[in-house]
């Protein structure tokens, strides 16, 4: 197709919604895009940037208050059905249906398309060997499991070559291993097929891998271009930092990120990577990075997209949180303690013997991808769920049999948002105070102290279910630290959270456990391994890696062209376990 | 052109073969569909009657004549009473108060004396807590003490200024049996609950689920999305339809005097007004828990209370009785009585099929108008 039409012009598009609240918000303002035939095009942006409301104008789902916007060289406005004929698009969560089979879903696309059953003897052995799917046809949608589900989303879209493929964030929510199947599927289809890709996303890392990306802020188009084009905001102003003897790259990333001249510091592998405002030449003799040895590094995408964000963003600190004087006990000490844990429901194993220990003070990471059992022991900790073999001591006691006093120490924040969304934020800090057991001039004190600390108060009034994202996670984190417990767990804290909020999120963290609170993570964000002191990795319910984040960094280093990373460790890690299971079931 | 037609049927085949492994494998849909029929079936053939039968009645008999006797005697005698004798009042009023008597029948002293001058009264107190039942009470005792008189007048020794015989026979259900007219209402409330009730969670359904988004990209068209739906469950109202005939004729006796033909004909009407209702309302609120509120409160409750199946829709006030014209089920019973225990009076079925067909129209337009494949 040599003439093909442009997959996509859009110019100049606004799109506002209603609130519940009466409220209307601008989800995209002026936004004009391109989209290139045959390439890979990435809607990059943090939550709420306005990715999802562009790609259902696209689909045909909505309608633009303002703009033009030409799909596959149809003006999608005025006929969408045209377009919907000749596209393929995945939602963010691809509603299958999960009482009908793997093979029953497929079918139903396939009918819907009006593909032939020549066609379809064609095409399905590729899209089962693409997926991996081959030997659950049969198998219920319901009972497959995150990545499996999305890669059957992904095949359902493509019972036949669309003229262009629309993803709305296909990798969220899905662990590292998932990812990269999907992310070789989405290449492969690219460069092998030449299909025409335009996916959402807001992991950085993936927008590298694009022909083309369209940076989106607040409804706004930031910049659009190569990958390239991006990360050169960031050149000659990328450094790493390696902390001096005796500190800690987290507490160097933290004062670094309390610094105005820099854009964004990460920890990264035992050091901190951060991107400075202008190019100037680092003086390392003075201030945050006395004592640390600096060096010129080689820009990210990351990085040129932290430098345009803090560019649209007026700069804003970086909230790092005061607490209270003597809120936490000091001293060292193994606060959380698990042996032999096991837990089992029916015939299934979701925590298999497993055994570790946190110190006082310490940010304790569990890392493993989704079904590895993080949750079940979570809950098993907290003294949610009974344990149905082992030991586990928090805070010295199980909590499923200790009193009020030793749950009083424990602050927890599910990986749900668990508060009353019908309440508002000043109406939920009363209540889990009162529940806390905090009243008078104390309870006030703490609900101050929490509306200050993560800048609630101007949004005290609004029902809590009507926060936008960020916030939902800031408050459930300040209900959970109102009665200033010295154990805080949190499961899956910045699952679906921008760069911006999960700097912030860490930001608190370390602050907290340098004032001796103990915390204890669930993440499947491997690079957030690196704020940890030590973390374990967790796969169908096993250990398979417990140490520090360079002890475990250290064993991804199969291939030496560059310094592994924590995926890189994590993958390498949880492959070989998985084939040794296998050998082991062969030989058995 | 062949070709599109084509594809729009193997659309709306996939659309319809989809949605029934759903209702095949959804516990819920299983329940509500198959598990609630034949409990109501069950329910209305043999724990709800609503004849009234051996009430518990106390008779003081303060006079010992052979009058007075005979008179108790004739309670006693009928079906319809399991009577006590009691002495006293007093013993009466007891038994009253415990509801182990549902009324009492007082023969005074003078009883025989006010025969033999034509004046004689006897006394009936009826528990009125169940006005219904009361008044049927009444009716009952009246009949007994006509039975009475006019079986004296027959033995020639005649009541003075002889009672008025009150000859009365209930038309269409001689035998006054409550089944005549429970199962053809049986019949409207499961065409309700599959119409109306089960479908009015399945747009709602694929709305929570997010599954009609990645389904609207497609070439399939809303009105397919539509008949994909409805179908399905119109074949399930249809079993559910089965299901009562065949339970009304040979569980319960019940006559069909009008032809299956015509029944199955309106029956079919108003499955798809049923079908409008519940797809209209389960993709205006797109949420299963409100549609199932909004789908009950519509449809089922009406078609019990105000349809006419159960309570007169004669004696209800002006302004209820003003509702009822815009329930459909109002018509349906009306055809549903007369197919069952009259036969096919076209007078009554003509212009209350008419009146089923209008709505089924009009609703399935408004569902397919609410429909858009547009997301908010």
């Amino acid at each position: 197709m040599p003439s093909a039409p442009a997959p996509i012009i859009g110019r100049d598009i606004d799109k506002s919604f209603r609130r519940q609240t009466g409220e209307v918000v601008r989800a995209l303002s002026g936004v004009s895009l391109d989209a290139r035939h045959g390439a890979l095009t990435a809607l990059v942006g943090p939550d709420g940037a306005g990715k999802t409301t562009l790609i259902r104008l696209i689909a045909g789902l909505m309608t633009p208050d303002a703009g033009k916007l030409e799909v596959v060289g149809i003006d999608v406005t005025a006929d969408p059905q045209a377009v919907q004929d000749r596209i393929g698009y995945m939602p963010q969560k691809f509603g299958l249906y999960e009482d009908l089979s793997v093979q029953e879903n497929l079918d139903l696309y396939a009918d819907l398309h009006g593909i032939p059953a020549a066609e379809r003897a064609r095409r399905y052995p590729r899209l089962m060997e693409m997926t991996a799917l081959g030997p659950f046809t049969a198998r219920l949608a319901g009972r497959l499991s995150g990545g499996m589900k999305q890669k059957l989303g992904l095949a359902c879209t493509l019972v036949r070559s669309p003229e262009l493929l629309l993803l709305d964030e296909p990798t969220v929510g899905v662990d590292p291993l998932s990812r990269r199947e999907l992310w070789d599927i989405i290449l492969r289809l690219v460069h092998d097929e030449g299909l025409t890709v335009v996916l959402s996303t807001s992991y950085l890392d993936e927008a590298e891998r694009c022909g083309h990306v369209v940076v989106l802020h607040a409804g706004q188009v930031l910049a659009q271009g190569a990958p390239a084009e991006v990360t050169a905001h960031a050149a000659r102003r990328t450094f790493i930092a390696t902390p001096p003897a005796g500190r800690s790259a987290r507490s160097l990333q933290a004062r670094l990120l309390d610094d105005p001249a820099v854009v964004d510091a990460v920890p990264q592998a035992g050091r901190v990577r951060f991107v400075r405002t202008s190019a100037a030449d680092v003086d390392a003799d003075g201030g945050v990075l006395a004592g640390a040895v600096v060096m010129k590094a080689e820009p990210r995408f990351e990085d040129g997209f932290m430098v345009l964000l803090r560019q649209a963003v007026e700069h804003r600190q970086i909230a790092s949180m005061t607490l209270d004087p003597a809120s936490a006990p000091r001293g060292d000490g193994v606060v959380v303690a698990v042996q032999n844990l096991v837990r089992q429901f029916g015939a299934f194993t979701a925590v298999d013997h497993i055994g570790f220990e946190v110190r006082r003070g310490e940010i304790f990471g569990l890392l493993g991808p989704n079904g590895a059992g993080k949750t079940t022991t979570f809950r098993m900790l907290c003294g949610l769920l009974p344990a149905t073999g082992g030991t586990l001591r928090v805070a010295g006691a199980d909590l499923r049999y200790a009193g009020a006093a030793a749950r009083q120490r424990i602050g927890y924040v599910a990986q749900k948002f668990s508060l009353y969304g019908q309440l508002s934020v000043a109406e939920n800090l009363d209540f889990f105070a009162s529940a806390y057991g905090l009243r008078g001039k104390r309870k006030r004190d703490r609900i101050d102290w929490a509306m200050t600390q993560f800048e609630l108060a101007a949004l005290a009034r609004l029902p809590s279910g009507q926060l936008p994202g960020g916030y939902k996670q800031r408050l459930a984190m300040a209900a959970a630290l109102l009665h200033q417990p010295d154990i805080l767990f949190l499961d899956e804290p910045t699952s679906g959270a921008d760069p911006l909020a999960r700097r912030e999120f860490w930001r608190r963290i370390t602050t907290l456990a340098e004032a001796g609170v103990t915390v204890v993570v669930t993440t499947h964000f491997m690079e957030e391994a690196e704020y940890c002191d030590r973390i374990v990795i967790l796969d169908a319910g096993k250990v398979l890696a417990q140490g520090t984040p360079a002890e475990i960094r250290a064993r991804g280093r199969a291939d030496a062209r560059r310094d592994p990373t924590m995926e890189d460790a994590f993958i390498a890690i949880v492959e070989e376990a998985r084939a040794g299971a296998h050998a082991t079931g062969a030989a058995a | 052109m062949s070709a599109a037609s084509s594809g729009k049927l193997r659309r709306i085949v996939a659309l319809m073969r989809k949605e029934s492994y759903q209702l095949v494998r959804d516990p819920s849909s299983i329940a509500i569909g198959i598990v609630m029929p034949v409990m109501l079936v069950l329910l209305f053939g043999f724990g709800l009657s609503l004849d009234v039968k051996d009430v518990p009645l106390a008779v003081v008999l303060e006079d010992s004549s052979p009058e007075a006797r005979e008179l108790a005697a004739a309670f006693q005698l009928s079906g319809y009473f399991k009577p006590r004798l009691v002495p006293a009042m007093t013993d009466a009023q007891t038994l009253m108060l415990a509801r182990d008597v549902d009324g009492i029948v007082r023969i005074r002293p003078d009883f025989s004396r006010h025969v033999a001058i034509g004046d004689a009264q006897v006394q009936l107190l009826v528990h009125g807590t169940d006005a219904n039942t009361a008044r049927i009470i009444e009716a009952y005792v009246q009949g007994a003490v006509n039975q009475w008189g006019s079986r004296r007048n027959a033995e020639g020794r005649p009541v003075a200024s002889p009672p008025v015989t009150v000859r009365d026979r209930m038309w269409f259900n001689e035998a006054n049996d409550s089944h005549y007219f429970l199962v053809p209402g049986l019949i409207v409330l499961i065409m309700t609950l599959i119409g109306a009730f089960l479908t009015s969670l399945v747009m709602a359904r694929e709305w929570e689920r997010g599954t009609f988004e990645a389904m609207f990209v497609t070439p399939v068209r809303s009105g397919e999305i539509l008949i994909g739906k409805t179908a399905p469950y119109f074949v399930m109202g249809m079993m559910g339809l089965l299901l009562c005939i065949v339970s009304a004729k040979y569980l319960f006796d019940v006559p069909l005097r009008g032809s299956v033909l015509v029944l199955t004909g309106v029956s079919m009407l108003y499955l798809l007004v049923a079908l409008g209702i519940g797809l209209l309302v389960s993709s205006v609120t797109k949420s299963q828990f409100i549609a199932s509120q909004v789908a009950l409160l519509v449809t089922f409750l009406p078609a019990m209370m105000l349809s006419g199946f159960m309570f007169d829709i004669h004696s209800m006030p002006t302004a209820i009785r003003a509702i009822t014209y815009v329930l459909p089920a109002r018509y349906y019973v009306a055809l549903l009585q007369t197919l069952f225990l009259a036969g096919d009076v076209w007078s009554v079925i003509v212009p209350n099929a008419a009146v089923l067909a209008v709505m089924a129209v009009v609703l399935l337009l408004l569902s397919r108008a609410a429909t858009s494949k547009r997301i908010a």
